[in-house]
């Protein structure tokens, strides 16, 4: 059956990752007077080797995930062992670096560590919390479900509008053509909507038709005031169209803004990584020439 | 007082025409002065039946296995062609016929029959062939205001006599489709099938039905699973009407015309008075005929559609034969070969057709069949014989030069002690002992042996449902595996067959239900007794608070148990094939305490009070068992119900197909994150095209199924597919084999929407450079890919998921899911899947 992938088979890899703390903070107990704490004592040394296979380890995912035919493990299983050990280097890096902390390439290795593990909490975060509210937000239907509604709808608004005045036929049409579904991606983040409209068709002035408000405002104003029987009918029926529209675009804008948050952070996690494996080289590096 | 014959023919259909130009054949080779052989044709042009063909119909030369033995040429083309090159090679081949002469009786014996006309001349002759085919003699509908006219009709000659009008066609035979295929294009076309498929039309007219159902820009709609309920003759304003009894409940459809192909009946009274006699009192029996074609009636022979076969390849071999054994010529049919192949590794020195007469009279079921249709579907199937491994060997070499002589069907060869089949597998062959044993291993200390005569493999057949023992040939042992198509094909034109397996099924089905300590006279007698009955989708069993008198035993699809009323029903358990449903109203409390509706099609064995006591009188302990299966069921069923969401969510699942899947895949929402690396890994997996819709496909508390398939106990897919390119494997996946046509019908018969036709795509550059460089689409289809010339040449085929069959570790959609979201679940998980939310 269905299992987070926290507890994946019976948090597996929980369990290992205790394990393995255990065991590093009895290594790094082993340190007396005569070789203080140190990246470089032998207990330093093994910190240190077990600190870069994870992270080459926890790299690998990355293509892990992209071989598809690969039946080593799952793709869930490796992501819960990357969380767990991910978390794990916290520690043992911090005890490999003995908790020494100056400015130098092995302080920036250690700290974009940390950014890259504080980045993933987050992800992991997302990936909790994320899901749940997107399948709450389309209550059974799919994004593209609204947007095909969304698509019927608006055609039936362009017949309705056809059987109102001229202006106001206009003002419709022209919150259609500008409504703004996603916009860029920090508007996207944001959730913004910066749908406008154009009160008179031979004006230039765009202004803010956000979730759809002016255009409600002004169709419900009309209706009171309609030239026949027939404008008025058609006017009310615009006014339930756009209220239903103002409720899908609402999913809509919810649903980009939610897979937004669902990747943004990899933004962060990604090039981070990319850093810390450069500085891990020099750190290496460095530590064998200059040693 | 006339002329006196060898042989007289009557009918020149294509039988009676092949017949008679053998016989003139043979004149000109013996030198005769005048024509030993007469043809009689009641009609002013040779065959009538073709005559009265659709204009410009397309014949066909079905079956292609079969070589053409005759000295009339005949290959598939239009109606007109045909006829006038068979008017041409009359002339050639000097045939005596002679038109407009009805025969009205046929008296006398051989050698000295008399054969009388309407005209009141006769003949005599040595021996007469009747191949008359059915002469128009349509079946009809049985319904009131069904007598033919011009608003209903049982033939259709010219189809431009039509223009912009609405025809029912009823029927799902060659000529029903062939007139609806003529009718389509200018008319709106409703063809009636009274089956969920084309069972008994031929493989050309098959593919261009579906394409034409399939063809969504065409007024060509068929309804399946649809009788005819009643007729509505047209008005003073010509608006007639016709009442379908559908699945979906009654249909009206406003008409202009209904053409009835139903098949024809024999002139079964012509051929009695002649002395011919029939098995039995079916209206489509057949005569009894031997191999030579001789009826009872010594020196009286019987070919073409009359005889049993309707195809004109087989009716005009036939002629050509029958001449050829009055002429004392031992031939062998021309079929022949074909079985020779079949027999080849049995270790009987004896002719095909006599092992075919034996192996006929070893099986009950099979000894009054027809003799050409059993030797049908022995071409049809395949020959088992298992060896003990000494006698293996040897034969094997034999298998192995025959094999290198590039023979495609031969006998089947096993080891004795092998397995035929094995529990939980999804083979639904069917196989008939004619010698030996087989061992029905159904637990480690239950098995039964079946002897020869005895068949297997019937609940596989019926239900759909996996294998429910090991069945393992014991040496010698020799059997008819038949495939589960041609079987189906038998059952449905064939009572007899259809009765014998029914019967053993329900036997068979209340044995290990009930474990009745009854002789086997007694089982067949109560057996007989019990009823089948037919449930549609969403149609009820029984209601709650009925009052109950009988239980059923699910023998396919899913029964889905609810309680409450309309508004606030509850659906609490699903039960299948196998299982029971209603058995609380008899024992115990009489009034139901739940509905029962069928949540796919149901097929269920009715038992009613008195024969459940008779089951279960004869064997007390049982009941217990049945009292302990009962109270679980119970337990589960209210503890069900008493969670309001999970009722909801079996409901969900229900209406979603789950019901009848083995295998699908289903997503909880609360864990996905929408990466669609689930599709991606099946695009990588599959040849660039992916088989999975993860965004589309219904969502329910927080449960989401994708389109993708659920690999269904019965699978809709697998029916009317002409290349017969979809298969169930052992374990369970339903495929599509590389000889896919591209056909399209199991894209229509997908209810879900999973199978899509597709060209082949391109190979992608690697992941690796696609990172690198940004060259191609990245993992996943590639949506805008460049389809290739070659691509375009070999045409879209189907695709769709064989839930990664060939790949180690089992499915990849499940395999890349980085969150634990996608999971594939089969029948027995699916009770757990709700109860876990």
């Amino acid at each position: 059956m269905h299992q987070n992938l926290l507890k994946y088979k019976n948090y597996r890899y929980l369990k290992l990752t205790i394990l393995l703390l255990i065991s590093s903070v009895v290594l790094y107990l082993t340190h007396n007077e005569a070789q203080p704490p140190n990246g470089g004592t032998f207990q330093g040394y093994i910190l240190g080797i077990i600190s870069t296979f994870f992270i080459l380890l926890l790299t690998y995912l990355g293509i892990r995930k992209r071989k598809y035919s690969s039946s080593i493990g799952t793709v869930e299983g490796w992501t819960s062992a990357h969380i767990y050990l991910g978390t794990s280097l916290l520690l043992i890096a911090s005890l490999h670096a003995a908790f020494q902390i100056g400015w130098n390439i092995h302080t920036l290795a250690y700290f974009l560590m940390i950014a890259v593990v504080l980045s993933g909490f987050y992800g992991l975060f997302s990936y909790m919390h994320y899901p749940r509210v997107y399948s709450n937000n389309n209550t059974g239907g799919s994004q593209d479900e609204w947007l095909q509604e969304i698509a019927e709808n608006d055609e039936i608004i362009k017949e309705k509008a056809g059987l109102c005045r001229g202006n106001i036929r206009l003002f419709i049409l022209s919150a259609l053509e500008h409504t703004s579904m996603s916009g860029k991606f920090h508007s996207q983040l944001r959730g913004k909507d910066s749908s406008t409209v154009k009160m008179q068709a031979d004006s230039k002035k765009l202004i803010s038709n956000k979730n759809q408000e002016t255009v409600i405002n002004v169709l419900s104003s009309a209706v009171s005031n309609s030239l026949n029987k027939e404008e008025a009918i058609a006017l009310n029926s615009l006014l339930s169209l756009f209220s239903r529209r103002q409720r899908l675009l609402k999913i809509v804008r919810r649903n980009l803004q939610i897979k937004t948050y669902l990747k943004v952070w990899l933004l962060f996690h990604i090039p981070l990584t990319i850093a810390l494996l450069a500085a891990l080289i020099v750190h290496i590096l460095v530590v064998f020439i200059y040693w | 007082m006339g002329q006196s014959y060898k042989v007289i023919i009557i009918g020149s259909g294509p039988a009676g025409l092949s017949a008679a130009a053998q016989a003139a054949q043979l004149d000109k080779k013996n030198a005769s002065s005048s024509p030993t052989h007469l043809l009689l044709e009641s009609f002013s042009q040779p065959a009538k039946t073709i005559n009265q063909y659709q204009k410009g119909k397309h014949v066909m030369d079905e079956p292609s296995f079969l070589n053409l033995r005759s000295p009339m040429s005949f290959k598939a083309g239009k109606r007109e062609a045909i006829l006038g090159k068979w008017i041409d090679d009359i002339k050639q081949n000097n045939v005596n016929i002679q038109y407009d002469s009805e025969v009205i009786s046929i008296t006398g014996q051989h050698p000295d029959f008399r054969v009388t006309l309407k005209d009141g001349n006769s003949y005599s002759s040595e021996n007469v062939i009747l191949s008359i085919g059915f002469q128009g003699n349509p079946r009809k509908l049985g319904l009131l205001g069904d007598d033919e006219s011009n608003f209903m009709r049982y033939t259709l000659e010219d189809p431009d006599e039509f223009d912009e009008k609405t025809v029912v066609v009823i029927g799902a035979g060659d000529a029903a489709i062939e007139n609806a295929l003529g009718l389509s294009g200018n008319n709106e076309i409703h063809i009636i099938n009274r089956r969920n498929e084309f069972s008994r039309a031929k493989d050309g007219n098959l593919n261009a039905v579906l394409s034409a159902i399939n063809n969504k820009n065409n007024d060509f709609y068929c309804h399946y699973n649809t009788n005819v309920k009643s007729i509505g003759l047209p008005d003073n304003k010509g608006n007639g009407t016709i009442i379908l009894d559908t699945p979906e409940g009654d249909k009206t459809i406003n008409c202009d015309c209904i053409i009835a192909r139903l098949g024809a009946i024999a002139p079964r009274k012509f051929v009695e008075s002649c002395g011919v006699n029939f098995p039995n009192n079916k209206p489509d029996s057949i005569p009894d005929l031997d191999n030579h074609y001789q009826s009872n009636v010594k020196g009286l022979y019987i070919i073409g559609a009359l005889g049993g076969y309707p195809l004109i390849k087989q009716a005009m071999n036939q002629g050509h034969d029958v001449i050829e054994f009055i002429h004392g010529h031992e031939i062998k049919p021309a079929d022949h070969p074909l079985l020779e192949q079949q027999f080849k590794l049995l270790p009987y020195v004896m002719d095909a057709q006599n092992i075919l007469d034996l192996y006929q009279q070893k099986v009950p079921m099979f000894k009054r069949m027809n003799a050409l249709a059993f030797r049908e579907l022995i071409i049809e199937s395949t020959i088992v014989i298992a060896l003990d491994s000494l006698n293996h060997q040897e034969v094997q070499k034999t298998e192995d030069n025959a094999r290198a002589t590039g023979v495609d069907k031969l006998t089947k060869l096993i080891k004795a002690g092998d397995k035929l089949f094995s529990k939980g597998d999804y083979s639904n062959s069917f196989y008939t002992i004619v010698e030996g044993e087989v061992k029905l291993v159904v637990e480690k200390n239950k098995s039964f042996t079946l002897k020869s005569g005895q068949f297997f493999g019937e609940m596989s057949l019926l239900s759909g449902r996996p294998r429910t023992a090991d069945a393992i040939a014991s040496e010698d042992c020799i059997l008819i595996e038949t495939p589960r198509r041609i079987m189906i094909k038998l059952m449905n034109s064939n009572d007899e067959v259809a009765d014998g397996i029914n019967t053993v099924f329900i036997m068979r089905a209340l044995q290990s239900a009930f474990k009745p300590n009854l002789s086997t006279k007694e089982m067949t007698t109560l057996a007989s007794s019990i009823e089948l009955v037919e449930f549609k989708a969403s149609e009820t069993l029984f209601n709650q608070g009925d009052n109950g008198d009988c239980l059923y035993l699910i023998r396919s699809g899913t029964v889905s148990l609810a309680q409450g009323s309309n508004e606030n029903k509850r659906v609490t358990t699903q039960l299948q094939s196998g299982e029971l449903v209603g058995q609380l109203a008899l024992m115990g409390n009489p009034t139901r305490t739940h509905s029962a509706a069928a949540a796919v099609r149901v097929e269920a064995l009715k038992i009613t009070q008195q024969q459940f006591l008779t089951l279960i009188k004869s064997n007390t302990e049982q009941i217990k068992t049945l009292q302990s299966d009962l109270s679980l069921l119970l337990k589960k069923s209210h503890s069900m119900a008493s969670v309001f969401e999970a009722t909801q969510t079996t409901r969900f699942l229900l209406d979603q197909g789950l019901g009848e899947a083995t295998n699908a895949l289903v997503i909880d929402e609360n864990l996905c994150v929408n990466c669609d690396n689930c599709e991606k890994a099946c695009a990588e997996t599959h040849n660039g095209i992916s088989r999975l819709n993860r965004e589309d496909g219904a969502s329910f508390a927080g449960l989401h199924i994708p389109i993708s398939c659920r690999h269904c106990e019965q699978p809709h897919c697998m029916k009317d597919c002409p290349a017969d390119a979809i298969h169930r494997a052992e374990s369970g996946e339903v495929f599509i084999d590389s000889s896919c046509i591209g056909c399209g019908n199991c894209e229509t018969n997908c209810p879900y929407d999973v199978i899509k036709m597709s060209y082949d795509l391109p190979k992608k550059p690697s992941t690796l450079l696609w990172v690198l460089l940004g060259l191609g689409n990245g993992p996943g289809e590639d949506q805008n890919a460049k389809i290739t010339a070659q691509a375009k040449d070999k045409g879209k085929k189907a695709v769709k998921c064989d839930a990664c069959m060939e790949q180690k570790g089992g499915p990849a959609c499940v395999r890349a899911c980085p969150t634990g979201a996608a999971i594939r679940i089969s029948p027995n998980e699916f009770a757990e899947l709700v109860e876990n939310r």
